[in-house]
């Protein structure tokens, strides 16, 4: 069963104990059927699912909200009302008040949360707004009424996602390693250019031929803003996946 | 005793879903909410149709109030109502009630008055005949819920 409080269906997922796996998706639209759907469709495909009923409240939800909300935001945490964290959000295109384009933007415009992948769904089949929201860095765009092949293919992107993010933190720790013996063995300070360290290393590691790639990345990654991925490791080329981060579902590296 | 009722219950169901399916009245996004529907969550269609009549309800009376309004004009109101009509009869699979959705919408955008009403009254005749229908799947699969609780009562206990 679920709760209604102010325009937000909470939906407690059976298993809440695993909070930390499974996919978290805010499903943004103002039409109360289409949420009962779309909540339905990403729980029975094993998502935990919280549903709004605005982009205004999607904003709130993550706390990116603008300055002059800061009272009303104020008494909104009070409520005990945290943070969200999720993984995807999938948005309605047509609402009132502000669009799921306008959602699109203000999400990518945001340093911590344009990482997360955006989906538009749209009643109407227009080329020139999908398009448009494929060029603002939505992930994907559907055409409603969505379906379970629809959130499928949704849940598989997510899962290679996951796969990609472990193996790269899989690499990371891996050349760290190679980097502590060659430190030993060598008594060589870290100060060392870390490239010519782990192309070394990457003929012993028995990692992908990603790694062999991975000292031309980080060149081109000085400029990139912090990702959610960079907080964890030592080393500089840390945000290793922002090059990749936005891809289509459709696509691979 | 009601038990041998279950069987026909169920041709009786799909014989008339069948039929829905044929007039076009529903189409296969109706077939993808039944495949939602499950122990977990065992009402499912029916609740998101109720949901979806009492919205559509509240639409409707918001399109004849303001069609039959002497100093009707606002026309861009009435194409805003109709969007979320569509949005929801599609989201259910209520084709008909779709299609007379887009009829009215085009006419609509014409400020085409006389249109407009032609085609609110027939939205409101394929939107009863869809609640009618709907309702009398619903009690179907109601009794046949409880004439199958009664033909095998231990398995109430699962």
């Amino acid at each position: 069963m679920s709760e209604k409080m102010d325009g937000f269906d909470l939906s407690p997922n059976s298993n809440s104990d695993n909070e930390e796996e499974g996919v978290h998706v805010l499903a943004v639209d103002d039409s109360l059927v289409d949420r009962k759907v779309i909540e339905r469709l990403l729980k029975i495909s094993s998502c935990k699912v919280t549903a709004v009923d605005s982009g205004w409240r999607a904003l709130k939800l993550l706390g990116l909200l603008d300055e002059e909300d800061k009272s009303s935001s104020s008494s909104s945490s009070s409520a005990g009302f945290d943070v969200l964290k999720v993984d995807l959000i999938i948005t309605d295109y047509c609402m009132p008040g502000m669009t799921g384009y306008e959602l699109l933007k203000k999400i990518k415009e945001s340093t911590t949360f344009r990482e997360i992948p955006v989906v538009i769904m749209s009643s109407e089949n227009v080329v020139a707004r999908i398009d448009r929201c494929l060029e603002e860095g939505a992930e994907d765009f559907i055409v409603k009424p969505v379906k379970l092949s629809d959130v499928k293919r949704i849940r598989d992107y997510m899962a290679s996602r996951e796969v990609r993010s472990v193996q790269n933190q899989e690499e990371r720790s891996s050349s760290n390693i190679n980097k502590r013996k060659l430190q030993e063995c060598f008594d060589l300070s870290l100060s060392s250019s870390p490239p010519s360290i782990s192309s070394s290393s990457s003929s012993s590691s028995s990692s992908s031929s990603s790694s062999l790639s991975y000292p031309s990345r980080s060149p081109s990654l000085t400029p990139s803003p912090p990702s959610l991925f960079s907080s964890s490791a030592p080393c500089s080329p840390s945000s290793l996946d922002s090059p990749t981060r936005r891809l289509k579902m459709t696509g691979f590296d | 005793m009601l038990g041998w009722g279950v069987d026909r219950l169920r041709a009786d169901m799909s014989r008339l879903l069948a039929i829905l399916f044929h007039q076009g009245v529903l189409d296969e996004q109706f077939l993808q909410l039944q495949q939602l529907q499950d122990e977990s969550s065992p009402n499912f269609v029916s609740e998101v149709v109720n949901i979806y009549f009492h919205e559509s309800e509240k639409l409707l009376r918001n399109l004849r109030g303001l069609l039959l309004d002497r100093e009707f004009s606002d026309y861009k109101k009435m194409g805003i109502h109709l969007n979320q009509f569509m949005g929801s009869s599609s989201s259910i699979g209520a084709k008909r009630v779709r299609n007379v959705c887009v009829a009215f919408r085009a006419a609509s955008e014409q400020n085409n008055r006389a249109g407009c009403l032609r085609a609110l009254e027939l939205l409101e005749h394929e939107y009863c005949y869809l609640k009618n229908k709907l309702h009398e799947l619903f009690q179907m699969e109601q009794q046949r819920v409880l004439a199958a609780g009664v033909r095998y009562p231990l398995h109430q206990q699962l």
